[in-house]
Formats: structure tokens, sequence, C-alpha cells
């Protein structure tokens, strides 16, 4: 079983004759445990699949199953017990006005947890921040330090799954190695499975094991993190891609 | 004087309530026909620097230094009105993002000809001809079509070209690029500066290439400053940057992810109290 199987998804944006189609029927199979890229650049609807997956989007058709469970228009309590998402700016994504400590209780109260005190200590540590932290609002701390604890937030619930929307283009280089070294640790210690968006082939060459090209909301290519190294790829846009990530890589 | 800009010993403060904020912190450098790139994480003062070298910094914050001068003419003491003159016309700017750089509600053709007859004194058809040639120069297909169109109807890459277009038309001799590509897709980013790089060279010009990217400034640019907490920690010739010494500047190198070369672990920066107390590095030449 799968973790995340996605079957002919369709997803539009607007109505009538600004219908616009996003993603065209895009098929994903991924592993537990996996790690898989999704890649592209911006507007060839990356970010919808997951945006999609998670409930966010309502105008789409075709088949996606979480763990064996066919989704319909609803989500419900449970499959976000399972999915989380991380988002792509640490600045926009946490509530100015609430304190660190305000918005992961607010999550752990929401799934049911009864020791939620020591649960927000639990995950201050996971993520490398400390107690510290505990009281502080979002401006009172950097970028890397917000992306933590965006990242605490999606871990909160205990998912078996994280989506990964950009998760450090928002970032120096030298604070995105922690978030992704971070994010490595995590995997290895939970067995999480994860959904990677990026434009950053560097980045998604180091956390994924497989990846999908995408562009004009459609996938172009799949392949193995191997055949990405070695530069083998079939398609003109891949390799077009690969060519001019490798400009910007040692 | 044969340099195109030279700085000495530049400070830019911020007085806040709990004392001044040194953005700058005392960096001396200068830029001859060559290719400077500032690199550093955000917060260095790299975007400052450049800021300071036009007189662009907003009150309250100040720019002092003992030197600054654009060949031979001091930036220091000239008035607003001497730096409207010197701003496009000598020296000029491409912003980070296209999208809040381009005037909204004006066409891409009026703004291109707007850049040229503030600075010299063409007429309208003239003008027109040139903005058709620096569009055409910087690879946009069919520019008569381009100059009817406002900037929310051009995609990101060649908003930036526009851009590049815009304030290349009065011939300028110092280009200041800070972060000219980092709002573009990487499949963009290559070719936007490879068009830059052409036009900068071709036309002789000193260019200083603000970026956070270290692998992308050692392409571009001849000679690297790498700025730490306002401060300068290290210069180097761009072809020699992976035999840097700094422990910050290797720090930087390995905090990369590779591709072609991948590691378990990303290295981290472990950052070293002293480096932020360490006198500047002078770039002079």
């Amino acid at each position: 079983m799968s973790a995340i199987d996605i079957n002919a998804l369709n997803v539009w944006f607007g109505e009538g004759d600004d219908r616009n189609h996003a993603v065209k029927n895009v098929s994903l199979k991924i592993a537990k445990g996996e790690s898989f890229g999704l890649v592209g650049e911006s507007g060839s609807g990356k970010s919808t699949v997951l945006r999609t997956l998670v409930g966010l989007v309502d105008d789409w058709d075709g088949r996606m199953e979480v763990d064996g469970k066919v989704l319909g228009r609803k989500r419900d309590g449970a499959f976000y017990k399972t999915v989380q998402m991380v988002f792509q700016d640490p600045y926009a994504s946490l509530h100015p006005r609430m304190t660190v400590d305000q918005v992961l209780s607010e999550v752990l109260k929401l799934h049911g947890f009864k020791d939620v005190n020591d649960r927000v200590n639990r995950l201050l540590e996971q993520v490398g921040l400390g107690g510290g932290f505990r009281f502080r609002y979002p401006h009172q701390l950097s970028g890397g330090q917000r992306q933590r604890v965006a990242i605490a937030r999606a871990l909160a619930p205990e998912p078996r799954i994280l989506l990964l929307d950009e998760p450090t283009s928002a970032l120096d280089v030298s604070v995105q190695a922690e978030i992704l070294n971070l994010l490595t640790d995590l995997r290895a210690e939970f067995g999480l499975t994860y959904l990677m968006v990026s434009h950053d082939l560097g980045v998604i060459g180091h956390m994924c094991e497989r990846i999908a090209v995408m562009q004009f909301g459609e996938i172009v290519e799949e392949l193995d993190v191997e055949n990405m190294r070695k530069l083998s790829a079939t398609h003109a846009y891949t390799k077009h891609l690969l060519e001019s990530s490798l400009g910007s890589v040692r | 004087m044969s340099h195109l800009l030279d700085v000495e010993n530049l400070w830019v403060k911020f007085p806040t309530r709990n004392g001044v904020f040194d953005a700058v912190r005392g960096i001396s450098f200068s830029l001859g026909r060559e290719r400077l790139g500032i690199v550093g994480e955000s917060g260095s003062g790299k975007s400052m620097t450049g800021r300071a070298v036009l007189q662009l910094i907003r009150k309250p914050g100040r720019v002092e230094a003992d030197r600054m001068e654009m060949n031979g003419t001091d930036l220091l003491g000239a008035s607003d009105k001497a730096m409207r003159k010197i701003r496009g016309r000598h020296i000029s700017m491409i912003m980070q993002d296209p999208k809040y750089s381009l005037n909204p509600v004006m066409t891409v053709g009026q703004q291109i000809i707007e850049a040229l007859r503030t600075h010299e004194k063409v007429s309208q058809a003239e003008a027109r001809k040139r903005a058709l040639e620096m569009l055409d120069a910087v690879a946009i297909r069919d520019p008569e079509r381009v100059m009817g169109l406002y900037p929310h109807e051009v995609s990101g890459g060649m908003g930036q070209r526009i851009m590049i277009a815009m304030m290349l038309i009065p011939n300028p001799e110092i280009l200041i690029a800070d972060e000219p590509t980092s709002a573009l897709d990487v499949s963009v980013q290559l070719q936007v500066l490879e068009i830059m790089d052409k036009l900068v060279k071709d036309r002789g010009m000193g260019l200083i290439f603000i970026s956070h990217d270290l692998n992308l400034v050692s392409k571009f640019c001849d000679r690297v400053v790498i700025m730490y907490a306002g401060r300068i920690v290290e210069v180097c010739e761009a072809s020699k940057l992976h035999e840097a010494k700094h422990p910050y500047t290797q720090g930087l190198l390995n905090s990369v992810p590779d591709l072609v070369h991948p590691r378990p672990r990303l290295e981290v920066l472990t950052r070293d109290p002293a480096w932020r107390e360490a006198p500047s590095v002078s770039a002079l030449l």
C-alpha cells in the first residue's frame, strides 16, 4: 500500500471562459517512508498538487488515496493526523499575534491531546529550539527559527506524511542547510514520508530518492536521483532544467 | 583616476531606540572596469552598500565615509539635484523584483523612453527607435508589441530584461545589480544573467553584482567581496573562490546542497563571534 496514490488528477481555477486547467492528468505513487520531489518552474502546478491533496482547492477530479483511504471532498480530523503541510514562507504562515506556545497548543488541543504542556516542550526540543522560544512571538524570531516553528506545528499531530512546499526557498543557504539537516533527521527518527516541492534541483537531489518534473500542469518525466545525477534525462525540458541548475551548483 | 568608483571607510547607520545600529561598518572598496561581486547572508549589509553609493538610504539612516568618489567626482557632498543627474546617467541600479520596481500604470515603452529622455535630449521618434533597439538587445522577441504592454502583462524574466534595458539605455558607466535574478526561475536566471553580462562587457561598464549565491557570483564576476555583519571578511579572485581561506566563506560554500556530489549531511556554519569584531578587509584596487 502506498502512502500517497494520486491517479489522473485534474485541477481547475476560475470559472467560465477564465477557467484555467492548472493540473492535467497527474498520477503519482509514493511508497511509505519514501521522499519524493516535485520539480518545475513557477506556474507549473507543483504546489497546486500539494494544496489539492490537503483540501485547499475545491475544483478537482480524479482519485486520491492516502494510506489506502480514498479522499472525498471534505477532509476529516483523521486525515490531518496523517498528513501535514509546511508552507514556503515562514513570514506569512505563522499568526503574528500568537506566541509559539499558542500556535503549537492550538494544534495539539484540536487533535485531542491531553498532555499539551509536555508535548509543546518536546516538539520545541525536536526542532532544535528549546524552551526559551516558547513564549515568543513570530516577529521575535529569525526566518530559520520561524520555519522550525512551522515544522514543529506540522509535527504536532504526529503525522506520517509531510508535504513540504519550498520549505527553504525564503532562507539563506547557511540556514537552509540547518533546516534540511533537521528534516533529514526527523524523517529518520519518525519514519516519515515526504512529498517535497522545490525549484532548486540541488535541494531536491539532496533530500529525495525520486523526482517528477512538471511543466504546464503535466508531469513530463519521472526519474530517480541517480539518473538525475548522471543527467540522463530523456525529456528536453528536464535536460534544460538540469543543465541550468548545474550552473548554480558547483 | 583610473577607477570608476572609490569608497573608503563607508558606514551606514540607523538610529534606533536602543542606540545606533550600524548596518555597514567601515568598508573600503573600489571598482575598476570589472565585475565585482558582493556576497553575504541577509542582514550582512550588502544591499545597504549598493544603496549607499547611490545615496538611496532613507532618513533617519545616515551614510558616512572618508571618501566616496565616482571617476573623481565626490558623491558624499553631492546635492540632491546633482545626485539625480548621476543616478541613471552614470550609475544605474537593477533591483531584485521586477514586479515592484516597474511602474504598474505606464507601458513598458513609455518607461524606457522616459529613462532615456530624462538624461539625453532626443526626439520622441529617436527615443522610440533606440528603445526598440535596446529591447532587441536584451533578447525580447517582437519588441514592437512589448513596448505597448503594461508590466503585469509580462512574465518575471521578461520584466527583469525590460528593467535591464531601461537601466542601460542612458549608457551608464556603473551598473549595480542587487539580486537581479533571485525572484526568477532557475531556467530563466542564467539567460537573464548572460544578457546582462554581455551588455556590461560590450559597453566596458563596471558591474557591482550583489547576491547571496556564491556559485552564481563566482561564475559572473572577476572579483568577489564576502561580507559578514557589515564588514568585509575576505576579498578574492572569483576563479579562486574555492580556495577561499576564511571559515565563513568556506562554511557558506559547504552548506550548498550539491546535485552531482551528494553528501548525507550538509555542513552547518558555526559562527565565531570573532568574525564580527575582526577589522574589515580592504577591497581597494
